[in-house]
């Protein structure tokens, strides 16, 4: 069993959902971004998702493009984000970790490539928000090679005949984006989650977890009633900048992310059943 | 180019996952998949549709002002040596670009669906401006994304919209010029989907934009086809057109794909030179790669992230271009060759001194190429360069290089 299979089905036996961080690699530098993975499992993360720094985040609000704009200046590549997990993993061999990025970091690297030193490096999936079902097969060949997981997205515009193709596909969990926008907005609507959440479900038995719109405890736990895991991106990478901006150091950036993950922690396992 | 390049050829692209060989496809996200799957069923049906065809030439004729002239430069040909050289005078048209074509077609296809909000990106400006044309003539709410450093050198464009009734967002991620506008158009749409048709300037873009961009372009090419019969009597030997995008370009040539006898040449920007990083000549100096939503040749570092690009000319300066012309390079039909800035600002002031025409500076990249080419033809040959939009805009740039406060 893929270690994210094995989270999620430890996390249903306790009756817990998961709780998905989101971090930009290389944000604010290259430096922290080990060290911050491994604080954020002492915070609570069941699952790491490591963004792979773009110069053109497309489907990233404010906040996120931001992250990536650092982590540019501090010159992060993917070849040093697979490392950083390599490192991580020194450590750290239970946690499941998931890159998220953009099609060409990846392509330009060479999907074989990548796949071999992702695999190499205990990566466990990959999710590109710019590669959807209908441009997927090159990657995803590589992706079964190596036994890497593929997570896909489901908006809430995918009609019912796409959410069954990308359900036959998906491996490791399914994520829906539960608004219609980039990460960080606002408008997250509970009934429209639950109601796609229960379509996505009468089409595949995978666990699905919801991002985009979840920046603190009592949005988590809304969502967490009736999702498998919740990820927290903006609010995250947020607490980190801002942190840093009104002249804190790393530790104290560090320290900011993780209290506010573990305020989300407490808040879904207060729904425990 | 070998003989096999037969219209069935280029009838083939794109296929139906909006392919051009390796090139193009629909990279982007899941949010906006089902968008573009309704923009294609429409189109497909409405090209097909005699009412609807009948209403964009309507426009065409008496709001863009269609056909535009094929006008012989006979003194800027004298002073060059050997071609003919005519210009396709799409700086006459409303608005005085060649991007009116393509938004008078996309607002239609708004209209028929039903949006009302339009938004689009914009670098030299002239899409915007057409676009915010097109909405207050419909009516529609437009917001139009332009990089904050096109926002400064196109100042004029930016208060023509403002007077359109549009609302300028300047775009301040990344290196805010075309690429960063285009970031964010579409996370506009992302978020406005329901509402909001995205009208975007040229070939570029993910499935179907690239067809239909094309489609509504490729007006100019016919045009020039009947007119290249009827006034010299034969097809031109070759056509000239920058390439920023490629809108203006795919316009001009693709009515002209399978006539071995004419060749192409797509002028990219040189900038300071495609040996300096300074330029924005992807087909000449880049490699294919995924960006807005396709495969293409792209400007792109070691780590596959996105260069930031340098032209004169803000409508050029863009390190992508439109996929059909990444297959159309790879398979040899068109030649991709670049002018830097120097020799754009030279042909822009040659043109405005020996024709009494003023060239946008995007167009002067193809100005300056077609100079050196028709010195190597013979003046029973004729060129016709895509005189893709006038240089209104541009003064306050010329004027600053010519080191003259405005
Ligand atoms: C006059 C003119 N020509 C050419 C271009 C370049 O676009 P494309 O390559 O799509 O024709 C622009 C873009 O702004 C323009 O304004």
């Amino acid at each position: 069993m893929s270690r994210i299979a094995g989270r999620f089905q430890a996390l249903a036996e306790q009756g817990r959902k998961a709780l998905i961080p989101y971090i930009v690699a290389g944000d604010p530098t290259r430096e922290v971004t080990v060290q911050l993975m491994h604080r954020l499992v002492e915070a609570g993360a069941d699952i790491i998702e490591v963004g792979v720094p773009f110069s053109d985040p497309m489907s990233e609000g404010p906040v996120i493009q931001l992250g990536h704009e650092r982590a540019l200046a501090d010159g992060t590549s993917l070849r040093n984000v697979i490392d950083m997990v390599s490192q991580f993993r020194q450590q750290d061999n239970a946690t499941p970790v998931l890159l998220m990025g953009y099609a060409n970091p990846v392509e330009h690297m060479g999907y074989a490539t990548f796949c071999d030193a992702a695999a190499a490096a205990g990566i466990d999936a990959l999710l590109t928000v710019d590669i959807p079902p209908e441009e997927v097969e090159a990657v995803n060949a590589e992706l079964v090679r190596v036994d890497m997981d593929n997570i896909f997205l489901i908006a809430p515009t995918t009609p019912d005949d796409r959410i069954e193709v990308i359900a036959r596909q998906a491996r490791g969990f399914i994520y829906y984006v539960s608004l219609k926008g980039v990460t960080g907005a606002g408008h997250l609507d509970v009934d429209d989650v639950t109601f796609h959440l229960d379509k996505i479900r009468s089409h595949s038995s995978l666990p699905v977890a919801v991002g985009f719109g979840i920046k603190d405890a009592a949005s988590a736990m809304t969502v967490a009633r009736v999702a498998d895991g919740v990820v927290v991106g903006s609010a995250l990478v947020n607490a980190m900048a801002q942190t840093i901006e009104e002249g804190g150091d790393t530790e104290a950036a560090i320290t900011a992310a993780t209290s506010l993950l573990s305020s989300i922690r407490e808040g879904i396992d207060s729904l425990a059943s | 180019m070998t003989s096999k390049m037969t219209q069935e050829l280029f009838d083939t692209v794109p296929d139906c996952d909006g392919r051009f060989g390796v090139y193009g496809g629909k990279f982007v996200a899941e949010t906006l998949m089902s968008a573009l799957a309704e923009l294609e069923a429409l189109y497909r049906k409405l090209s097909a549709d005699a009412a609807f065809q009948r209403e964009l030439d309507e426009d065409l004729a008496h709001y863009v002002g269609r056909p535009s002239p094929l006008y012989e430069a006979k003194r800027w040909s004298n002073k060059v040596g050997g071609a003919r050289i005519f210009l396709k005078r799409e700086d006459l048209n409303h608005t005085g670009a060649h991007k009116v074509n393509n938004t008078v077609g996309q607002a239609l296809l708004a209209k028929y669906m039903g949006k009302r909000r339009v938004i689009a990106e914009t670098g030299a400006g002239q899409h915007g401006v057409a676009t915010a044309t097109i909405a207050a003539r419909l009516g529609l709410e437009c917001h139009v994304f332009m990089g904050e450093e096109d926002v400064r050198r196109q100042a004029l464009n930016v208060y023509r919209m403002k007077l359109l009734g549009a609302t300028v967002v300047p775009v301040t991620s990344g290196s805010r010029t075309l690429k960063d506008a285009m970031n964010e158009a579409m996370r506009d749409w992302v978020t406005n989907v329901d509402d909001t048709f995205y009208i975007i300037g040229t070939v570029a873009g993910p499935h179907p934009y690239p067809m239909l961009v094309r489609d509504f372009q490729s007006v100019i090419g016919r045009e020039t086809r009947v007119q290249s019969l009827a006034q010299v009597g034969k097809l031109p030997d070759a056509l000239v057109a920058c390439v920023g995008g490629g809108s203006n370009a795919i316009g001009l040539f693709h009515p002209f794909l399978a006539d071995d006898e004419v060749a192409m040449y797509g002028v990219e920007a040189g900038g300071h030179g495609v040996s300096t990083n300074q330029h924005a000549a992807p087909l000449t100096a880049g490699t294919p790669g995924i960006l807005h939503g396709n495969r293409t040749y792209l400007m792109q570092d070691a780590d596959g992230q996105i260069m930031h690009t340098h032209s004169v000319s803000a409508g050029l300066d863009y390190p992508g271009v439109g996929p059909e012309h990444s297959w159309l390079k790879d398979i040899g039909r068109v030649n991709y060759v670049v002018a830097n800035d120097d020799e754009a600002l030279a042909a822009f002031h040659s043109l405005t001194r020996i024709e009494g025409i003023m060239p946008a500076l995007e167009t002067a990249h193809a100005l300056a190429y077609a100079e050196k080419l028709a010195a190597t033809m013979t003046p029973e040959q004729m060129i016709v360069v895509n005189l893709s939009g006038r240089g209104d805009k541009d003064i306050h740039t010329v004027a600053q290089i010519d080191g003259l406060e405005m």
